[in-house]
């Protein structure tokens, strides 16, 4: 249990090993600690900016389809409603058409009549006349009874 | 056996000095040296007369060369050191830095470059020289016994020089920076105006000698509790494991396998507590709070 150097030659130990533990071996090692920490920190920062960009992706994504789906609806839409009008026009197209041919198949009718009508008189005139004359067996100036062989006719 | 297990013990507990021997001395082989003498001491008496210019090459020798083993280790962490994914080797040496970093900032406020590295130092080389107190009592002796060294005591802390060696250079850093950061009157004035403190000049002047006394005392007692603290634990240690020794060989496991469990908590604990008193005191030493 003497004290003797020793004690002098430990603390000189002491002091050295501590200068170049303080020189040497404590600041690489926090240096490098540190910048891992920083890059941790950096890491995790990157991920939560990826995520929210991931998030604003599908946000984004997911309004993108819904305006083209809302597109393709009015699109639809809009074509349903040309395809109706086209239709529609075409029917009153095709009525207007039959209507057209329907009048003119009258008119023709109307028109034919007439003239089967007007042949029928001139006919029946002339019928009548010559059976008059028949009756009468006496000729008739037609000029002096045309007048009254029209009124005839014109009563048929 | 009471004569050969004591000395067993005594021989145990010696230190190999090498030191000065006065002229005219009587060794204890009957040979008078007829000048002043550096040589190795060849008994416990020798080395005792050899007063304080003597070395305790022992102690010395395994406390530098765990020293730099410690340094060498971590150096080859630092000089590796990187940001990227570590190897085994700067994984150990970060975890310990990181342990004692959050040791001094929970503790140390102020902002010093040398305490965390001081820190680290104490933790370590303590712990490294503790651990040799887990070799077998016996192995290392021999061995150097069969080298021709008669005596060879292996672990450094149970040396008192070691131990106050460093709480003295703690002390000697508490001073120095209880100087800087407070001044001479500052510090002084921590000395002798507290803990009583009275708005009466003269009152005051009267209780300078008391407060002195008692901070005096307390300061003087941070150094020597601290290497005491150290010495104590581990001689009591060392000397239960050389009780044990003594033992018959079947009966040793027995007892020297939970002493040594138990005693790895010891030494951490011892290395621990150092590191952690001279943290406290050097905090205390910057804290200018009176």
């Amino acid at each position: 249990m003497n004290i003797n150097l020793t004690l002098i030659g430990q603390a000189i130990a002491f002091f050295i090993f501590v200068v170049f533990c303080m020189k040497y071996v404590w600041p690489p090692i926090m240096a490098a600690l540190q910048e891992r920490q920083k890059k941790i920190a950096d890491g995790l920062a990157a991920s939560d900016r990826a995520a929210r960009d991931l998030e604003l992706a599908q946000e984004k994504s997911a309004q993108e389809l819904r305006e083209a789906k809302q597109q393709a609806a009015a699109l639809i839409e809009q074509a349903n409603k040309r395809a109706n009008q086209i239709v529609e026009a075409s029917k009153e197209e095709a009525r207007k058409e039959g209507q057209k041919l329907i009048e003119q198949a009258k008119a023709e009718i109307e028109r034919e009549r007439n003239q089967a009508r007007d042949a029928l008189r001139a006919e029946l005139a002339a019928l009548a006349v010559a059976g008059a004359e028949k009756i009468l067996e006496t000729s008739v100036d037609a000029s002096k009874h045309n007048e009254m062989l029209e009124k005839l006719a014109a009563e048929l | 056996m009471a004569g050969s297990a004591s000395e067993y013990i005594q021989h145990h507990l010696q230190n190999l000095t090498f030191g000065k021997l006065p002229a005219g001395y009587v060794r204890a082989d009957g040979t008078v040296l007829e000048d002043a003498t550096w040589t190795l001491a060849h008994t416990g008496k020798e080395a005792s007369d050899m007063g304080f210019w003597a070395l305790h090459i022992d102690s010395l020798g395994w406390s530098v060369a765990l020293g730099v083993i410690f340094l060498i280790l971590f150096r080859m962490a630092a000089k590796r050191a990187t940001s990227g994914q570590p190897g085994a080797l700067q994984n150990f040496v970060e975890v310990m830095i990181e342990f004692v970093d959050n040791s001094v900032k929970e503790t140390f406020h102020g902002k010093n470059k040398v305490i965390a590295p001081l820190a680290l130092t104490i933790f370590c080389w303590i712990f490294l020289m503790n651990l040799m107190d887990l070799v077998p009592v016996d192995f290392l002796p021999q061995l150097f016994h069969l080298m021709g060294l008669e005596y060879m005591k292996v672990v450094p802390t149970t040396d008192v020089n070691i131990t106050l060696g460093m709480s003295l250079s703690v002390f000697a850093l508490i001073i120095y920076y209880s100087l800087k950061v407070k001044g001479l009157g500052g510090f002084l004035g921590e000395l002798t105006l507290h803990p009583f403190s009275s708005d009466n000049l003269f009152v005051k002047i009267l209780l300078i000698p008391v407060n002195l006394l008692l901070e005096g005392v307390s300061l003087i007692a941070k150094p020597i509790s601290l290497a005491l603290r150290l010495f104590g634990n581990l001689y009591a240690g060392e000397l239960i494991f050389i009780l044990i020794a003594l033992l018959p060989l079947w009966a040793q496991w027995t007892l020297s396998v939970p002493w040594a469990i138990f005693h790895i908590l010891v030494i951490t604990l011892q290395a621990f507590i150092f590191m952690m008193l001279t943290i406290v005191y050097l905090s205390m030493a910057h804290e200018d709070s009176h």
